[in-house]
Formats: structure tokens, C-alpha cells, sequence
């Protein structure tokens, strides 16, 4: 078996680190972890055309190490000969997911050295969330801009009406002449410089000489 | 020639109508908002950092106590007398030398049309920090979905947030590339909030300023009291405030220092003439002033301790990581099991195994990581608060909260700081009547961002980035040192020192001491002289060049040392000359339209002469 493979271009080194992604939970690598690899690689080569009869025998693991980490090769039925690096990477890249969830790790957990794991394209949402928040500041900016301005032209029209209309009421004022039983009445108060009888003084009465 | 003063020798018809404060809280927190801008968070602490830590606090606070206080005091006095924006109290103190004013307003109109621009990238950082998680969390995947885009790869997902998706900046400033619509549409909705603060003037932003003002240090104390608790800040801020004296021989400490405090009161704008005009008569401006200042300093301060925890922390964490790397170098290359060697034994196992197998670990390639090397990382401006501070929040926990705090205080820094310089120039404009009457001043304003706006869309190219600092740099700094220069001389030497320490004594009830009047007449000038050589010294050593952010650079991610073009270097002496020329020019054309007054007042003498004498 080792003659067959380490450094063979048709083998894979794998590297898991178990501690790093369960800490505490982490089981330890024994044989039947391994055999349940074999066995996920096993069925990832049965899913490829061609190749439906692989079996767990097929797939031959060598030079474990305490890293955790592996060389593997999977053989064709006559085990003489190892199948391409192509296949092989091609099915281990589509059944990657079911790969890692076996062994409780992910991508950067579960390492197949060249093999590129593809990455998840990321999921936009239809309209960035930046526009959306945009879109609220920028409505309340505009709608508190054209109240100023609106707020500003009423002041301003108050204004303007404001002293005009102070002046039309002084003249309505002394206009208005109260009439009491039919007779006029002129409130001494609201007639400026009129001579009121009552009080002119004889002097006044007669005639100067 | 010690007229009395008295607000009946202006014989201002219109100030009986001039807008006034609604009180005094209102103007002084004008007045600091005003100052304290994103330069104390930015600017300051990088210095610090550079020049010997604590130790940069000496030339620090000398230069504010012999040039900030009172130049401050100064530009305060003279608009709260005279009542008038810039252009006003030049054309005041004398008609020729009105063109200071109207090159306080180019300089503010200048400084205005890029300043909003960093506060569109404020706000288009705190738009995209509503979202976990953050967009410049992680390297967004290639075409082929194998690995992470290569120029996100080589530098790192913050760098590349910032330049390629933010800025999308091109290699070279001659490329000028398309305007960025992202940015536009930032760029719209700053100035908008900007017009709706200042649509009626200080009426509006008087209201604004509570909030704009106070937010930030609320989010400072709650940043300090994050950032004290974060692993790694206590040691930061050890080593980056530990004073290391022999730094004070250089004497670019002390050039930088009184830069610093210059540039950080905001001084020569005419922003603060502008708001004191505003003021009742009777204020003691002098006490404003040395408040003001104070509490300037002491907010650069306290951002300093702020951003040293951060910075410390940072530093640990990259540390941190940086051993990781190498411990999983080790790991991987020797078959230890897994997480079998921790930080601590790090060192042990190193020595251990160059001693065993050194071959094989020099093949490694292993990184050197000392904890001094990452604390001495500086940045300052637009690197610090884009690129180190948002990688730092990345690793705190609740990261898009301390983003959305923490580009929320730079944003209500940057609009405080907004409302001071289009005060700057909406108040001239109003003073000289360059609109009739029966405008009303919303009109104005709004032409007056109109305006900037459409001045500033050019900020939001591809090259807005080199652009910006170009502005930075050549328009900003020379310019306002000349005029803060010619005020000085100005005032003591033209209005005259008598005549202006007494009405500093009408308007404060006491007559400015000794040590005020030996600065503005000696120490100020000196200094402000000794800043302009220097600058210009530093500015002809070498021919300007600026850092280009470049892929194909061959020592990509390090940016690329590029000279400006030469148009370029036209555009920034333009820029750098132009304002100050405006002084000679005003002072010129008054004297021709006075000879021309002499002259036509001489020839009618002349024509009435012969008709008195043949009157009788």
C-alpha cells in the first residue's frame, strides 16, 4: 500500500483539526473514524458516472499522523490502479457538504489540500439594506426642509400682513360712529383733535372784537 | 486716538434686526462644535503617537497658551465688536484691507466644498454598518467562487471595503474614471442635511448644535468605557502615552505642534468671527475664548485615550493572530496534534525546535510578531478612522452597534464643524447684501449649498480620493496661516492696539493684561511666521508627490509613490496663492477707485472755480 501511493499524483492529503472546531466536545481519531471516511469518499465516487461500484476497500488511507492528517487513494475494482485526481476531486468537491456535516467540521476544519473548496456566493438581499436606510433618512430630511420653508413663507406673509391690518382697524374704528336711540354718539376717547363743546370757554363763545 | 467705543460709532442701521443667539450655550456650543472636529480624533492622537507620547503634550500645550488662546481671543473680540462677518470687519477696520475677508471666505468656500465630501463617506460607512455582518468583514469570493477576489486577498478585507468598493479608486490621478454613484447619492443627502441645519441661519443651527455637538462625547464616554475593558488597551495605552522626551530636539515636534493647535481651533476662517458677531456687545469674550480652547484640548485629549485603548487592542489582537499563523505553521509542518501548543509555550517550542531542527523551520517562513511592532502601526485622517478602527471594531463584540456609534460621532463631528465654515460664508454674503432685501435667506443658503454641492461632485470621481488631498493640503494649510498672519498684524498694528484694548475693555470690563498684549503684538506673529517658512521649506525640499493606491504595483498592498503631474502642481499653487493674492489685489483696486475719486473730485473744484468768481 505505501509503495502504491505517498506523493502518487492521483492521492490527496487530508488535515482535520477537531479541537479547533468542537474544542471540548472533540472526539478523539480512531479506526472507525477512518472507516467512516473512507466510507464518505466511498459513496462521493459512487454518485460520478462510471463508477458506481466502488466499495469502502477501494479507498486506502496511509501514514496517519497525530496532526490529524492523511494520505488517501481510491483504487478501481481490479486494485491495480488508481483512479485520476480529476475524478476524484470532482466528486469530493459536489458531495463536500455531506463530507463535513459527517464529521461535525466545515471547510477550513476538514482541509483536502488541493482540493479548492468552492465558497458560498453571498447572498444579497434584492435591495441593499444602505438604500434603505438612505431612502428613510433622506424622506425625513426633505419633508423637514420644505416644512422650514413653508413655515418660513407663513411667517413671513404674517408679517407682512401684520402691520397693514393694525392700520385698517385704527381707520374702521373711526369710522364707526356708535349710534345710540337714533342719535349719534361720539365717544370722547377715540376722536383725536376734535373741539368738543361742552368744554369751550366763553372767551371762546364770542367773537373776538 | 482713543475714540470712546460705543455701539453708536458703527451706525449699523441693520443691528437692531441682526440675528442674535437664543442664549449663550447656544453660541459657545457653536463656537466648540466649530472646533472640535475630526481632526481631534485623527490628527492628534497620530501625533501623539509619533512624537513621544506624552512627551508631545509640552510643545502642545505651550503653542496653545502663546498662539491658539490668543489668536482665539482675538478673532472672538473683533467680531463680537464690530458686529459684522469677515468681509465686513475688514472693509471695517479698513477699506484696504478688505481683501483679507474675501480670502477668509474663498478659503472657507474651498474648505467647504471638500469637507462635506469626507462627511459623504461618514455617512456612507454608517448606512452600511446597519447590517451583521459588517460588509467589511470578509473578502467577497472570485468569479469562480475558489478563492477571494485577488487584490482583496493580498491586501485585506478593510483596505479593499475602502478603496474598491467605497472609493473605487483608480491607480493614477490623471485617471479620473466615472463618477461613483453610491457616492453621489451620499453626497446629495449630506448636503441636504447640511441645508436643512443651516437654512435660516444660526436660528436653525443654533437648534442643530445641541445635538450635533453633545452626541459626540456622549459616544466618546461610551467608547472609553468599551475601550478601558478591551484585552490589550491598558497596554497600549502605556506604551503610546509613555513620554519619550529626547523626541523634543526635533524641531518638527514644535513645527507640528503649533500647526496642530492652529489648525485645530479653527483659526482664520472667519467661522468664529462670524458666530461673536451674533453676540450681545457686552460679553466677556475673553473668558469664551480661553473656555473655548480649553475644552478643545481636552476633548483631543480625551479622544486620545480612546483611540490608544482601541489602538492597544488592535495591537494585541494582531499580535494574537500573528502567533496563531505561526503556531499553525508549526503545527502542520511538524504533525503535532492539533491546538497542542498554546501562545504561551509558543516561544518554548520555537527555541526548542531551532535548536533540534533549525532547516526546517527557517523553510517555514515564519513572521516575527512582537507586540511593539503592531502598537507602533500608526495612521491618522481617513486610514484611521476607514481602515484601523473598523477592523478594530470588527473583532468587538456587537460590532455593527459600535460601528453605527462610532461613524455617528464622526458624522455629527464633521456637521458641527460644517456649520461653523458655511457661517463662514453665508455671513459675508448677508453683511455685503448680495441679495436684495426681499430674498429671503433660505434662498440664500440654499444657492450657497447649491453651489458647493455642484463644485464638490468632483470629489466623487474615481480620483476624489487624490483629488481631496490635494485640497487638503495645499488649500487648506498655507493659506489660513497667511491670513491668520495678517489678521494679527492687522488688528494690532492697523485697527490698533490701543484702540482694540480698549474696546476688549468695554466689551469684557477689564483691560487685556500683559501677557495678551505681548502676544498678539510679538509672540503670535513670530510664530505664525516661523510656521509659513517652514512650510514653505518643507514644500520646496522635495516635488509633491502623493501615495496611489495600485493593484499592479509589484509591492502591492504598500501604495505606490507617484510625483504629481505637472497640471497638477499648477492646480496646487493655485490653490495655495491664489486667496493670499486676493489681499494685494482688493488693496489695489481701492486705491485706483480712490485716485479716481480724488481726480473727479479735483476736476469739478476745478469747474466750479471759474463760475464762483464770476458769480458776483
Amino acid at each position: 500500500m505505501a509503495k502504491m501511493f505517498k506523493g502518487a499524483e492521483n492521492a490527496f492529503k487530508v488535515r482535520l483539526s477537531i479541537r479547533t472546531a468542537l474544542g471540548d466536545k472533540a472526539y478523539a481519531w480512531d479506526t472507525n473514524e477512518e472507516y467512516l471516511f473512507k466510507a464518505m469518499v466511498a459513496f462521493s465516487m459512487r454518485k460520478v458516472a462510471n463508477r458506481e461500484k466502488t466499495e469502502i476497500s477501494h479507498v486506502l488511507l496511509c501514514n496517519v499522523t497525530q496532526r490529524v492528517s492523511f494520505w488517501f487513494v481510491v483504487t478501481d475494482p481490479s486494485e491495480k490502479h488508481t483512479l485520476p485526481a480529476v475524478e476524484v476531486q470532482e466528486a469530493i468537491r459536489m458531495n463536500r457538504n455531506r463530507i463535513n456535516n459527517a464529521f461535525f467540521l466545515n471547510d477550513q476544519t476538514l482541509e483536502f489540500l488541493k482540493i479548492p473548496s468552492t465558497l458560498i456566493p453571498p447572498t444579497d438581499p434584492p435591495v441593499p439594506i444602505w438604500i434603505i436606510i438612505f431612502g428613510v433618512i433622506f424622506c425625513i430630511v426633505i419633508v423637514a426642509i420644505i416644512l422650514l420653508i413653508l413655515s418660513g413663507i407663513r411667517q413671513r406673509r404674517r408679517k407682512d400682513k401684520g402691520p397693514s391690518e393694525v392700520d385698517d382697524t385704527e381707520d374702521k374704528c373711526e369710522n364707526t360712529i356708535t349710534i345710540e336711540n337714533g342719535i349719534p354718539c361720539d365717544p370722547l376717547d377715540t376722536k383725536g383733535g376734535h373741539v368738543n363743546d361742552a368744554f369751550m370757554t366763553e372767551d371762546e363763545r364770542l367773537t373776538p372784537l | 486716538m482713543a475714540l470712546a467705543p460705543g455701539p453708536d460709532l458703527l451706525g449699523d442701521g441693520s443691528g437692531d434686526e441682526r440675528p442674535k443667539w437664543d442664549n449663550k450655550l447656544q453660541y459657545l456650543l457653536s463656537c466648540v462644535g466649530f472646533a472640535v472636529g475630526l481632526g481631534n480624533i485623527w490628527r492628534f492622537p497620530y501625533l501623539c503617537q509619533t512624537y513621544g507620547g506624552g512627551a508631545f503634550l509640552i510643545p502642545y500645550f505651550i503653542a496653545l497658551a502663546f498662539e491658539g488662546i490668543p489668536l482665539f481671543h482675538m478673532e472672538l473680540a473683533i467680531g463680537q465688536r464690530l458686529r459684522k462677518g469677515s468681509i465686513g470687519v475688514w472693509t471695517t477696520i479698513s477699506p484696504y484691507l478688505g481683501g483679507i475677508g474675501l480670502g477668509c471666505f474663498t478659503v472657507s468656500s474651498l474648505i467647504g466644498i471638500y469637507y462635506n465630501t469626507v462627511l459623504t463617506w461618514v455617512l456612507w460607512y454608517l448606512l452600511n454598518s446597519f447590517q451583521n455582518p459588517l460588509p467589511w468583514s470578509a473578502c467577497p469570493p472570485d468569479r469562480n467562487l475558489t478563492g477571494f477576489v485577488e487584490e482583496c486577498q493580498r491586501s485585506s478585507s478593510v483596505s479593499y471595503f475602502w478603496y474598491r468598493q467605497t472609493l473605487n479608486v483608480t491607480a493614477d490621478i490623471n485617471d479620473s474614471g466615472s463618477i461613483q454613484w453610491q457616492l453621489l447619492v451620499c453626497l446629495v443627502a449630506s448636503w441636504a442635511i447640511v441645508y436643512l441645519c443651516i437654512i435660516r441661519g444660526i436660528e436653525t443651527t443654533g437648534k442643530a448644535i445641541y445635538f450635533t455637538a453633545l452626541f459626540p462625547y456622549l459616544v466618546l464616554t461610551i467608547f472609553l468605557i468599551r475601550g478601558l475593558t478591551l484585552p490589550g488597551a491598558t497596554e497600549g495605552l502605556t506604551y503610546l502615552f509613555t513620554p519619550k522626551m529626547q523626541i523634543l530636539q526635533n524641531p518638527r515636534v514644535w513645527l507640528d505642534a503649533a500647526t496642530q493647535i492652529f489648525f485645530s481651533l479653527s483659526l482664520g476662517f472667519g467661522g468664529h468671527i462670524a458666530f461673536s458677531s451674533y453676540n450681545p456687545p457686552r460679553n466677556n469674550c475673553k473668558k469664551d475664548a480661553v473656555t473655548i480652547a480649553l475644552v478643545n484640548s481636552m476633548t483631543s485629549l480625551y479622544a486620545a485615550i480612546i483611540v490608544f485603548s482601541v489602538l492597544g487592542f488592535k495591537a494585541a489582537n494582531d499580535h494574537g493572530r500573528c502567533l496563531d499563523r505561526n503556531i499553525l505553521s508549526l503545527i502542520n509542518a511538524f504533525d503535532f496534534p492539533d491546538q497542542s501548543i498554546s501562545r504561551d509555550d509558543y516561544a518554548a517550542v520555537l527555541a526548542h525546535l531551532n535548536v533540534t531542527q533549525p532547516e526546517r523551520v527557517a523553510g517555514l517562513g515564519l513572521e516575527s510578531c512582537h507586540l511593539e511592532d503592531f502598537l507602533d502601526k500608526s495612521a491618522s485622517g481617513t486610514g484611521l478612522a476607514f481602515i484601523v478602527f473598523t477592523e478594530a471594531i470588527l473583532h468587538m463584540p456587537g460590532a455593527p452597534g459600535w460601528a453605527v456609534l462610532f461613524f455617528g460621532m464622526l458624522f455629527t463631528l464633521g456637521l458641527s464643524s460644517m456649520f461653523g465654515n458655511m457661517e463662514a460664508v453665508i455671513t459675508p454674503l448677508l453683511d455685503m447684501g448680495v441679495m436684495p432685501r426681499w430674498v429671503p435667506k433660505e434662498v440664500l443658503t440654499g444657492v450657497a449649498c447649491l453651489s458647493c454641492f455642484l463644485a464638490s461632485i468632483h470629489f466623487t470621481l474615481h480620483s476624489g480620493n487624490y483629488w481631496l488631498e490635494v485640497f487638503d493640503r495645499y488649500a487648506a494649510s498655507l493659506n489660513l496661516v497667511i491670513f491668520a498672519f495678517l489678521e494679527v498684524v492687522g488688528i494690532v498694528y492697523i485697527y490698533g492696539m490701543n484702540r482694540f484694548c480698549d474696546d476688549v475693555a468695554w466689551m469684557t470690563g477689564r483691560r487685556p493684561s500683559l501677557y495678551w498684549r505681548v502676544t498678539w503684538k510679538v509672540v503670535s506673529p513670530l510664530l505664525l511666521l516661523t510656521i509659513f517658512v517652514a512650510y514653505i521649506a518643507l514644500l520646496a525640499r522635495a516635488p509633491p508627490s502623493y501615495r496611489a493606491w495600485n493593484p499592479q504595483y509589484d509591492q502591492f498592498p504598500t501604495q505606490q509613490e507617484n510625483v504629481y503631474p505637472g497640471w497638477v502642481q499648477v492646480t496646487c499653487m493655485l490653490l495655495s496663492f491664489l486667496p493670499v493674492l486676493l489681499v494685494p489685489a482688493v488693496a489695489l483696486a481701492q486705491l485706483l477707485v480712490r485716485h479716481r475719486r480724488k481726480k473727479k473730485a479735483a476736476l469739478q473744484d476745478m469747474h466750479l472755480k471759474p463760475q464762483d468768481s464770476g458769480a458776483c
